[in-house]
């Protein structure tokens, strides 16, 4: 039978499985008080998707205080949306309006790498199309446990073949992200996905359901039961690889089990993802959609009560009237699964008869399900049986707050005085140069070719850069040549060695990375991977991380537009390194004079270092490739000197002054030198300085630095522009066209064959 | 010049091949997979992608689409006709060229630049290119292992109808290092490579793949 309100109110001491649904006693209380009755199963379902960590962020709410706080007008005239909307918005200019935004999907990629990582990119796509835009690229930060350990093998190439299944028969390139390795991550990968769009501004399309009799339309695939529970897997303290089925504790009717062991993580399907999305298209250039939801975490019970919410009126949905591809679905069921590639528009009466065409036209399943009502109430019938009565706002926005509990951990302070100083360091010509090959083979170092082979990025005709570079870069108008940069960026070890440092860094390399292609940094997302937030030093990590990222943006005058969390990751009961993977967006005028990576394509070039160098190797990948250790202080970090190397940058992409650029990170100056001679396949003689370790010199990860190529024509207004604006260079070597090694004074020479033989060899032995 | 380019439901480059048909100086014309209609065009590109999303056998489903009558027609008729990727997959599986294509040998996708050297340089689609010239063009696919049975590999080795080859490696396991065939015409071309994405060093590794594009065009006014 069917728990309608009228039985609801006739039966308040029926016992309801609210626990298993994952809330708590006052949780559960208070959905009664708001009721002013018990939920029926299908609003129980409703609440207890909609108020899980991952759909009502109650752990992390409290401290989005720090991003309204950090932001300037200045800083909030560059946003047409910002939080709280799928994604947010910026002008780039021309008319243009670029939307971006991260998002995780850990947890199902863990249990079932392939569906987990497509479905990862199918959701994010969905929330770029849910703003009016046309989705124009994604890129993918992932991380991965030890890269020997067997299950690493089981996990990796699942989750990169997902990626890619999914993405490339999406039609969508993919343009960068990382790839990371670190034991902390073994029993709890990471799969953050990006997804870019633009449209005109003018298209923009807000998820608001307004104007009394509008249409409710439910398009795209049919409604299932696989993925019921997703949510509650996504952010569960309980998940685990056996239990991932857990669409069989979200049964408040009590129905038999046996058919519910459907995998809780959802199956993707890009083709019909790829149909959706021009239909979408072609519906948003008719002008006949009022307002757009994405159905993805929470499904119908997300997509009806944000609409709702969002609107100025109630909503009135028939559930009966939602194509299935199961039979029996209870409503508590159809509100909740997480079946993929479904969207919900709200439409005038009188385009209704359009918008079935357009869709009949790519063959997408369009159905009224319901309409805007003058109430305040969102109510749901099942069969003409009113099964849901609830105002929308309780279940979108008005969910859960927890003040978590807040203590800097006690090992942080060991942690931090276990410096690297100790360390035993090459100091040999012959020490360096093994040490140089050593670490251009790390898992962390080594090409990631292997990887990225298998995603598409030429297409749609509109990749500029793509990995390798540091930034993807992707013309958004054909005719002015304007465009858009996106890096990724996190290094967890100096976040997990100091939180808000660490989480600076991260939106410095991702700004530099911006700024080395030629682009402006305009604006950042992020999504914040965590552990659990009942664990107050996890908490006290994330707040510090928040402050960090907010501070930051607000030293360099970027917005942050967007962003995700995601906690309870852990590898059996210790948390992750703290990830808080961060996003930055560049604008460029004309990607035309976009700045690559590899050197040796102009004749006569001089490379130049941007920047200071200081012995600092807390938290470097050479510390965890020769030592396996971790302690001591990140690099410093001076978001002046970052914004000023980006202005520097700029001016030389804009004056045809740089002819090549790569910024230095991981594995430090040696790292960049590889890879910018194995990109531009041509080989190059570098001076180290005499009066400083050339160790140092060759491996610090000292932040804020970038190696340029300048034709030498333009190398004394090059220099003289960085000397007047304060920016310390150092010529530190040449190009050398007819050479086939990188060759360091004071080191050796390196054969470029035996550089490429140790950078590309690594990933295809650990899993080709 | 018109030359049209056929959208299926899951075709992905079809907005690649007519920014590259517009390039050679040709008009670019939309075909719809199902509109029995093919508007007029002197030649016709079948683009790359998922048609259907592939889930049957690549290019299986799409072969049914209302305009591949068309095109089959037009083609026996000697309208030139071009297959990029998926579409070289759905040629195959309308029986306008021989053999088929299979999983890669590495069963993985494979997106890289790849180089090719043209075997024949007196088809529709080729005639820009010396003899022997070697090319580089972006690869990216799935199924893009060429395989027929060894009499028709022998037939299209023996008659030149081997159009391209894989050099400096096989991406994917093609028997010969196939990596495009033409009909005995000359004027049905299918290729695994994709020359749309191939037309500037701004957004492709050369502009190698304009010479097609260009190619076609002569044919049409020699016709």
């Amino acid at each position: 039978m069917i728990d309608t309100v009228d039985n609801a109110k006739a039966t308040p001491e029926h016992e309801q499985p609210f626990r298993e649904l994952g809330l708590k006693d006052d949780e559960y209380a208070r959905i009664r008080e708001i009721l002013g009755r018990r939920p029926t199963d299908a609003e129980l379902a409703m609440y207890s998707v909609m108020w899980s960590e991952h759909c009502s962020y109650k752990s992390s709410k409290v401290h989005w205080k720090h991003w309204s706080a950090n932001t300037t007008p200045e800083m909030k005239a560059k946003m047409l949306a910002g939080i709280g909307e799928n994604a947010g918005v910026v002008d780039i200019g021309d008319g243009w309006a670029v939307t971006f935004k991260l998002e995780s999907h850990n947890h199902p990629s863990y249990v079932e790498p392939y569906q987990g990582a497509a479905t990862g990119v199918g959701g994010i796509v969905r929330d770029i199309m849910a703003m009016g835009a046309r989705p124009l690229a994604v890129m993918d930060p992932l991380r991965f446990g030890d890269p020997h350990h067997p299950d690493t093998k089981r996990v990796l190439p699942g989750i990169v073949a997902g990626v890619g299944g999914y993405g490339n028969c999406l039609g969508l390139p993919n343009i960068g992200g990382e790839v990371v390795f670190d034991s902390s991550y073994q029993g709890n990968p990471l799969v953050n996905a990006l997804c870019v769009g633009a449209m005109r501004v003018e298209d923009l399309h807000l998820a608001h359901a307004s104007g009394t009799g509008n249409k409710v339309i439910l398009f795209g695939a049919r409604t299932g039961l696989d993925g019921i529970g997703g949510v509650s897997v996504l952010a569960s303290e309980t998940f685990s690889g056996d239990e991932g089925g857990t669409g069989s504790t979200l049964d408040p009717a009590g129905r038999s089990s046996a058919r519910k062991k459907l995998p809780a993580v959802q199956v993707g399907d890009p083709f019909t993802e790829k149909v959706l999305i021009e239909c979408c298209l072609e519906l948003f250039a008719q002008g006949i959609v009022v307002g757009i939801q994405d159905l993805g975490g929470a499904g119908l019970s997300c997509a009806t009560s944000e609409l709702a919410s969002a609107g100025d009126g109630g909503m009135r949905v028939e559930l009966d009237r939602v194509p299935l591809r199961a039979t029996g679905m209870t409503p508590a069921e159809v509100l909740s699964s997480e079946s993929q590639e479904r969207m919900c528009a709200v439409v005038k009466p009188s385009d209704v008869d359009a918008f079935l065409r357009v869709c009949a036209k790519w063959d997408v399943i369009a159905t009224e399900i319901g309409e805007v009502t003058d109430g305040d109430r969102l109510v749901i019938t099942w069969h003409g049986e009113t099964v849901v009565d609830v105002p929308p706002r309780t279940v979108a926005h008005e969910g859960p707050m927890y003040e978590r509990p807040i203590e800097r951990p006690d090992y942080q302070d060991s942690l931090q005085a276990n410096g690297s100083d100790g360390l035993a360091r090459p100091s040999t010509p012959d020490e360096l140069r093994a040490e140089i090959l050593r670490m251009a083979a790390s898992p962390n170092l080594a090409s990631r070719r292997w990887v990225t082979e298998q995603y598409d990025r030429y297409v749609r005709g509109g990749t500029v850069l793509a990995q390798p570079a540091d930034s993807g870069m992707i013309r958004v108008d054909e005719e002015t040549g304007r465009g858009v940069a996106l890096a990724t960026d996190c290094n967890s070890r100096f976040v997990k060695l100091d939180p808000y440092t660490g989480t600076q860094l991260a939106l410095a390399e991702a700004y530099r990375n911006v700024a080395v292609t030629g682009a402006t940094p305009l604006a950042v997302t992020n999504c914040l991977n965590f552990g659990s937030p009942e664990d107050p030093g996890v908490m006290w990590q994330f707040e510090q991380a928040v402050r960090g990222l907010a501070e930051g943006c607000k030293e360099l005058g970027i917005p942050v537009t967007g962003g995700n969390v995601s906690f309870y990751n852990q590898t059996g009961t210790t948390a992750i390194h703290p990830t808080p993977v961060v996003g930055v967006l560049g604008v460029i005028d004309d990607v035309r004079r976009r700045i690559p990576t590899g050197i040796g394509a102009e004749a006569g070039e001089t490379l130049l270092l941007l920047g200071d160098t200081r012995d600092e190797f807390g938290g470097s990948e050479w510390a965890h490739v020769a030592h396996g250790h971790l302690g001591g202080l990140p690099p410093k970090v001076d978001l002046a000197r970052e914004k000023l190397l980006a202005e520097v940058l700029v001016a030389g992409s804009r004056d045809g002054m740089i002819s090549a650029a790569h910024d230095l990170s991981d594995g430090g100056l040696a790292q960049t030198l590889v890879e910018t001679c194995l990109i531009g396949e041509v080989g190059a003689r570098v001076f180290l300085d005499p009066d400083q370790d050339p160790f140092v010199q060759l491996f610090s990860e000292s932040a804020g630095r970038v190696l340029v190529a300048v034709p030498r024509s333009e190398e004394l207004r090059f220099t003289e522009m960085c000397t007047a604006r304060g920016l310390p260079t150092r010529r530190t070597g040449v190009v050398d066209p007819d050479s086939h090694s990188l060759e360091i004074q004071g080191v050796g020479e390196l054969p470029l064959s035996e550089l490429r033989e140790a950078w590309e060899g690594t990933l295809p032995a650990l899993f080709g | 010049m018109r030359i049209g380019a056929v959208t299926f439901p899951g075709t992905l480059d079809d907005s690649d091949t007519l920014r590259a048909i517009k390039a050679s100086g040709a008009e670019a014309v939309a075909l719809w997979h199902g509109d029995a209609d093919l508007r007029g065009v002197d030649a016709v590109i079948l683009p790359g992608g998922f048609s259907y999303g592939d889930y049957l056998r690549a290019g299986a489903i799409a072969r049914f689409a209302p305009v591949m009558d068309e095109i089959i027609a037009a083609a026996r008729g000697g309208m030139p006709v071009l297959g990029i990727c998926n579409g070289f997959q759905v040629l195959c599986e309308a029986g306008l060229l021989p053999g088929a294509l299979l999983r890669n040998a590495g069963l993985h996708f494979v997106c890289r630049d790849q180089w090719l050297k043209v075997e024949n340089n007196t088809t529709a689609w080729t005639s820009r290119y010396d003899a022997g010239a070697e090319i580089i063009v972006p690869i990216k696919n799935m199924d893009g292992r060429y395989a027929a049975t060894k009499s028709t590999v022998d037939e299209l080795e023996g008659e030149g109808r081997v159009v391209f080859r894989y050099t400096g490696g096989n991406p994917n396991g093609s028997l010969g290092d196939i990596a495009g065939i033409s009909d005995p015409t000359g004027r049905i071309v299918g290729l695994m490579p994709h020359p749309e994405h191939a037309i500037g060093a701004l957004t492709g590794p050369s502009d190698d793949g304009l010479g097609m594009f260009l190619s076609v065009l002569d044919s049409v006014v020699a016709a």
